[in-house]
């Protein structure tokens, strides 16, 4: 087959199928769905960033003057809320998985497709109440919402805010359950679970999850109105409360909800090692049954955030065994794909030096989780910048490296135009400086005692502080960049051919951009996953 | 798989007992119990859920097991929410508190 040059009229595709409003916002199509995600979590994105460029520009000079500390509290509240539960959460499932799950199984839609579209509309109907707790005020509790502040003390818009990620909590367990559904009974003829793309074991992982987790998280929120409300004793002990069950509850979910954002990364970087190093996954069984051991074991960990906060000693050390467990998956998979590349035909595109990147800021932000896990060493470093390094390692250079990386690895795709290659690169590596320039300097911040969530600190952190807020310039103008490229190339970019990249999955057996109905027919699936002799005659376009 | 038809009369007497039972938890919650108030209403509480889970949800009727590794999937992570959070409650005279 030779690369086809676009047709003169264009094949009707489920981008141009109907280009009324209506037909968006009313659709059931999996992939349109997963469009309007796309659009509504970016805005999101931009929402949190813009929160956290203020929070980057009050600590460039030690003494807290661009801002109170009330609106700086706000600020770190509204980042952290809008990050995690309005854009890491729904980052990859709900834009790419949306869109490639049933693909990638060769079904035509998910098993509910109208539930799909409510999925959406409770995420925008939280994210429009999240919206109008920013414009009227705020909220100042942190994105934790510790009692007793939050339930007590805290004079801001608590439960409007508790409400908004009730709301997109439901958004989240619609899709989970959407996707096991899915993955249970609509795969193709001869599509077993040892031929399912890794991508799909992963977002299979991910939806237990959502499923499992988001009602715990769902009511604990709750309970905190309900006592802010109604003066119900849950947590005040005044009350016959007890403060430290929120705590419990809170991060039976929100310990989990790390690897809702880092599976889905997983998932996309499990794909893109394999298609540019043209070699199957080393150790695919190992590689499948890894998400699943992460999902179930990181379901056994939540204490290691309370280890100063007041458990008793045996649970600390109970908690801090279990969480050094889930270290093991995690190195498999970063073990295997570094064996999937050893002696492959490694190929530097875009995406696979964002995966690449992924595999090395993840590395590190696991094995500062470490650093934490360990009883004697978070006494020292809690509350710190350290912590603040940490997570970001994991979120920032692991889970939106991978969701870069999985956004040019299929825009061809999505759009049918393929993105500016040498732009990719010079982004890429923008937004690699940027972000260890931004958080390298917190690890030694708060190793050296730097707490978090303050908008004055004394002098002497002023240095890595400035090298912070200078990373973070760089990084924004990372982020921006394929923003503008990607727009760019809805018009202007090369037309795609249907399999750019040579990869294996049954995404790249149709058309690009798909056609409604995902296949023209239903495929019949012979060859094990990513097996390149199945693909060997498709041309490489680049 | 063949829907599984449910008389009216099944869930009709599953919504009496039902009622019966929330009349019973409101009507227990004047009485003092003492230590037992708490496990009567959770003891009444788990059989109303049971109810709803096996009759109004159809699980009694389903033959598929995917739908039983569901639900025992659901109450075995309850069970690990309770039984780790237990891990500190239980244990608080164990080997005293960090950093007192
Ligand atoms: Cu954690």
């Amino acid at each position: 087959m030779a690369t086809i040059a676009a047709p003169a009229v264009e094949r009707e595709n489920y981008l141009n199928t109907d280009f009324r409003v209506r037909s968006w916002l009313l659709t059931t199509d999996h992939k349109r769905i997963g469009i309007l995600y796309l659009l509504s979590i970016t805005a999101m994105f931009f929402v949190g960033g813009f929160a956290a460029t203020m929070i980057r520009l009050e600590l460039l000079t030690p003494a807290g003057d661009l801002m109170s500390s009330d609106t700086y509290n706000k600020m770190f509240t509204i980042h952290g809320i809008v990050m995690v539960f309005f854009f890491l959460i729904p980052s990859i499932p709900a834009t790419l998985g949306n869109f490639l799950v049933p693909m990638m199984i060769g079904a035509r839609d998910l098993a509910f497709p109208k539930i799909n579209l409510a999925s959406w509309y409770m995420y925008i109907t939280g994210a429009g109440l999240m919206m109008y707790v920013v414009l009227t005020g705020g909220v100042d509790t942190g994105w934790t919402f510790y009692v007793p502040f939050s339930s007590t003390y805290s004079n801001t818009h608590v439960i409007a805010a508790v409400v908004a990620i009730f709301i997109a909590g439901f958004s989240s367990i619609f899709t989970g359950f959407n996707f096991i559904v899915t993955i249970h009974r609509m795969r193709a003829p001869g599509m077993t679970w040892s031929r399912l793309p890794l991508f799909i074991w992963s977002h299979y992982a991910t939806s237990v999850i959502m499923v499992l987790g988001t009602p715990v998280v769902a009511i604990a929120l709750t309970l905190v109105a309900l006592e802010r409300a109604f003066h119900m004793g849950i947590f005040d002990p005044r009350l016959g409360g007890d403060p430290l069950l929120f705590q419990h509850l809170f991060w039976f979910y929100s310990h989990p909800a790390v690897y809702i954002m880092i599976l889905p990364s997983m998932a996309v970087v499990s794909e893109v090692v394999s298609t540019f190093s043209r070699k199957r996954v080393f150790g695919y069984a190992a590689v499948a049954l890894a998400s699943i051991a992460i999902a179930v074991l990181g379901f056994l960990v939540w204490a290691h955030h309370m280890f100063v906060a007041g458990i008793s000693a045996y649970a600390a050390l109970v908690f801090s065994l279990l969480s050094y467990f889930v270290a093991v998956p995690s190195a498999i998979k970063v073990f295997n794909w570094m064996a999937t590349m050893y002696k492959g035909s490694v190929s530097l595109a875009t995406p696979m030096l964002y995966a690449m990147g992924f595999i090395g800021l993840f590395t590190m932000g696991g094995m500062t989780g470490l650093y934490l896990a360990a009883l004697g060493i978070d006494v020292h470093v809690h509350d710190t910048y350290f912590v603040i390094a940490h997570f970001h390692y994991i979120m920032v250079g692991g889970a939106v490296m991978g969701y870069l990386a999985g956004i040019h690895f299929w825009w061809p795709k999505i759009s049918g135009r393929m993105y500016p290659e040498a732009w990719g690169k010079i982004a890429a590596a923008t937004i690699f400086i940027g972000f260890n320039l931004t958080f390298f300097p917190q690890f030694v911040l708060g190793y050296l005692g730097m707490p978090r969530r303050y908008h004055a600190y004394p002098p002497e952190f002023q240095v890595l502080n400035v090298m912070s807020t200078a990373g973070a310039s760089i990084l924004a103008v990372g982020y921006v960049l394929p923003l503008i490229y990607l727009l760019w190339s809805l018009r202007y970019g090369e037309v795609a051919p249907d399999n750019p990249w040579a990869a294996t999955g049954l995404e790249w057996r149709t058309p690009s951009p798909p056609p409604t109905e995902n296949f023209p027919e239903t495929p019949v699936v012979t060859w094990e996953a990513y097996d390149y002799s199945s693909v060997a005659e498709v041309p490489v376009a680049r | 798989m063949a829907e599984h038809v449910v008389s009216r009369k099944t869930y009709i007497v599953v919504w009496i007992a039902l009622m019966a039972l929330m009349v019973l938890t409101a009507g227990l919650s004047r009485i003092d119990l003492g230590e037992w108030s708490t496990v009567v209403a959770m003891a009444i509480a788990v059989i109303k859920a049971l109810l709803v889970i096996l009759f109004f949800m159809h699980v009694r009727y389903e033959d598929q097991k995917i739908t039983w590794v569901v639900v025992i999937a659901g109450f075995f992570w309850l069970g690990i929410l309770l039984a780790l959070s237990m891990t500190d409650y239980l244990s608080r005279g164990y080997l005293g508190v960090a950093g007192h």
